[in-house]
């Protein structure tokens, strides 16, 4: 069964608190060659086919559920 | 038109809170709160609509993005389409965007914390349908509890925003979430359907909450209801 995947991450100018949070945190650790971190969401979607139908109809899925487009931008792909 | 008082509908999503104390600022204001339900494609002929604060959904995927698609929200955007007049406060702030019948998107507020608070707010357009008993650049007080209560939107809708009058309350003394322009709460173009992150719910009595000077909104809706 193939699989899609759907990655969702906030638009380059939209504040990213979590990911703040995140970069903030990894000094702390000992990490310091890390300049920023962005933090998305990834969804998994298994379906019978990954026509380019099925693909459309995910880009869909994405658009109007998955992601919300005013402060979110999505990627649809096949997971190899 | 119904008789008697006017009938507002409060809408219970699974993981609303503060639907019962919506309910009860509703019967505060003189009007009779009318309980609807998430799974319902029925507004019982209810005059005005209330979507409350809490975490529909448990807050899964994005504040408000599953209570978007509940059955009785096919209604209320229908209806709010028609003129009704709908106030979602916090969670029904997210909701109401989600849902686009409001502007923008709700972020996570940008110190990363839980606010819980007694917020200052100026009202800057009381001509709305529940805001219509404020006096336009009164400030009042009511309480403010969010995690994700940025409002965020790209400067042309802000600017727009601000043109056309639709900004509803600002954000006075400290914007406590890092809402864009100290924007807490907006109404759309025609003023039926407001949203703002307050809790004007929780300030309708002396007892228990910072004042009553939320309970203007509710009593608003009524006195827009009954010039109609």
């Amino acid at each position: 069964m193939p699989r899609v995947i759907v990655d969702v991450m906030p638009k380059p100018e939209i504040l990213d608190p979590q990911g703040k949070a995140v970069h903030g945190a990894l000094p702390r650790l000992g990490f310091d060659g890390i300049t920023d971190v962005r933090q998305g969401k990834r969804f998994e979607l298994e379906v019978a086919t990954a026509d380019d139908a099925t693909l459309a109809e995910i880009a869909q899925i994405a658009e109007t559920l998955l992601s919300n487009p005013v402060i979110e931008d999505f990627t649809v792909r096949v997971d190899a | 038109m119904t008789t008697g008082s006017p009938r507002v509908g409060v809408v219970t999503f699974p993981g609303s809170l503060d639907d019962v104390d919506a309910r009860r600022a509703v019967r505060l204001a003189g009007a009779e709160p009318v309980a609807l339900w998430h799974g319902d494609h029925d507004l019982q002929g209810v005059d005005a609509v209330v979507l409350p604060g809490g975490f529909s959904y448990g807050d899964y995927l994005r504040c408000g993005a599953i209570a978007r698609f509940a059955p009785i929200m096919t209604e209320v955007v229908a209806a709010a389409n028609g003129g009704l007049p709908v106030l979602g406060i916090c969670n029904g702030f997210q909701i109401l965007c989600e849902s686009h019948l409001l502007p923008g998107a709700l972020i996570r507020n940008d110190h990363r914390t839980f606010v819980c608070r007694d917020q200052q707010l100026v009202v800057e357009n009381a001509a709305t349908a529940w805001t219509g008993d404020y006096a336009e650049g009164h400030t009042i007080t009511v309480p403010l509890k969010n995690g994700e209560g940025g409002f965020v939107a790209d400067t042309d809708t802000l600017d727009r925003l601000e043109g056309e009058g639709q900004v509803v309350v600002r954000y006075a003394g400290v914007n406590p979430n890092g809402s864009l322009r100290d924007i807490a709460g907006i109404t759309n173009e025609r003023g039926n359907v407001v949203g703002l992150m307050p809790h004007p719910e929780h300030a309708v009595e002396e007892l228990t909450g910072p004042g009553t000077e939320g309970l203007g909104f509710f009593t608003s809706v009524l006195t827009s209801l009954v010039a109609r």
